[in-house]
């Protein structure tokens, strides 16, 4: 250890303000990448599930004009 | 011989092959990052004349050498885009420039601090922080070109051009502090285990170093692997991977 106490620690030698704010705006500077990246996952999951459920709708109109047609069919012939 | 990497030009087999790298690069990278860290605030011992605002070396220099081999590895992709045309490096262009930004904007921001109480000014128009800052400017230029067309190859192709042009500041970067007087300090790590520095500073360094070269490799992965599913969303492997299964008639 370099340092006696926390208190030395913090205070640096005098340059406890310049080491602290480098180290806290880098760690930042990380985190918010990470955040961004995670945020964009989500994003895009969110999108697969709307994707899905777009997907899903149309299956069942086709379905439901499907027996429709098949309806007409029979009435007419 | 390279036929074995052809499958990787695919989006969904580079997508599980850095799936298998991702938590072992991220892993260690946190792992690294901290003992590096805390080695070098709390254990290495005080400079003789810097006294311990020098401890911001810890994360400046590190950031500095991924801000500059970030870019290589961008140069080299932009290569890739150019002349095979693989989309999967194309994406990898979208992944690697915003990392290297924040890596480039960590060393200047980090050295501005470490500059106001050791010369006396936050910045100074000298060789090596101006074409740093440029280095900044090269990676936004990068990334406005690569969104700037509705045509998202365009944009890709655009952006590897700048890239690859930019790659000639990169040696610039780097000998700067020997062509130009600078008021930059010359290189603390010259050759692999060569360096001026006691053991006692030197091996938090070394970890801390390693540390920031995995860390942007994970940082990449991550952006890499979210530009694929993107890309791929349409795809049903896309959506299995993100967990949504790909409804298949009634």
């Amino acid at each position: 250890m370099a340092f006696d106490s926390w208190h030395e620690f913090i205070w640096m030698g005098g340059y406890g303000w310049y080491v602290w704010l480098a180290y806290s705006v880098t760690f930042l500077a990380i985190a918010l990448l990470v955040i961004h990246g995670l945020l964009t996952r989500k994003k895009l999951r969110q999108q697969a599930v709307k994707m899905q459920h777009q997907q899903q709708r149309l299956a069942r109109r086709k379905q439901q004009e499907r027996e429709r047609s098949k309806l007409t069919d029979d009435t007419t012939s | 011989m390279w036929k074995w990497l052809h499958p990787y030009a695919k989006g969904e087999a580079a997508f599980r092959l850095l799936g298998l790298w991702q938590p072992w690069l991220a892993g260690l990278a946190v792992i690294l990052v901290t003992v590096g860290v805390v080695w070098g605030l709390a254990y290495a011992p005080a400079d003789y004349q810097q006294g311990d605002s020098y401890r911001i070396i810890f994360i400046h220099v590190p950031s500095a050498m991924f801000a500059m081999g970030a870019y290589t590895g961008l140069a080299i992709t932009a290569f890739i885009v150019l002349v095979w045309q693989i989309r999967t490096a194309e994406w990898a262009i979208a992944a690697i420039a915003p990392v290297g930004a924040v890596l480039t904007f960590i060393s200047l921001f980090t050295g501005a601090v470490w500059g106001k109480p050791m010369w006396g000014t936050w910045w100074e128009w000298d060789a090596r922080l101006t074409s740093q800052l440029i280095l900044f400017f090269l990676y936004v230029g990068v990334l406005a070109l690569y969104y700037a067309f509705n045509d998202a190859r365009t944009g890709a192709k655009a952006a590897s051009i700048l890239a690859l042009v930019g790659v000639v500041n990169v040696p610039i970067i780097h000998f700067s502090v020997y062509w130009w007087n600078s008021l930059h300090q010359g290189a603390t790590v010259t050759r692999f285990g060569e360096t001026l520095m006691p053991a006692s500073m030197k091996y938090p360094l070394y970890i801390s170093i390693l540390g920031f070269m995995l860390l942007t490799a994970a940082l990449i992965v991550y952006r890499l692997r979210n530009e694929i599913l993107k890309q791929e969303l349409h795809r049903p492997w896309a959506l299995a991977q993100l967990g949504v299964e790909k409804h298949h008639g009634v």
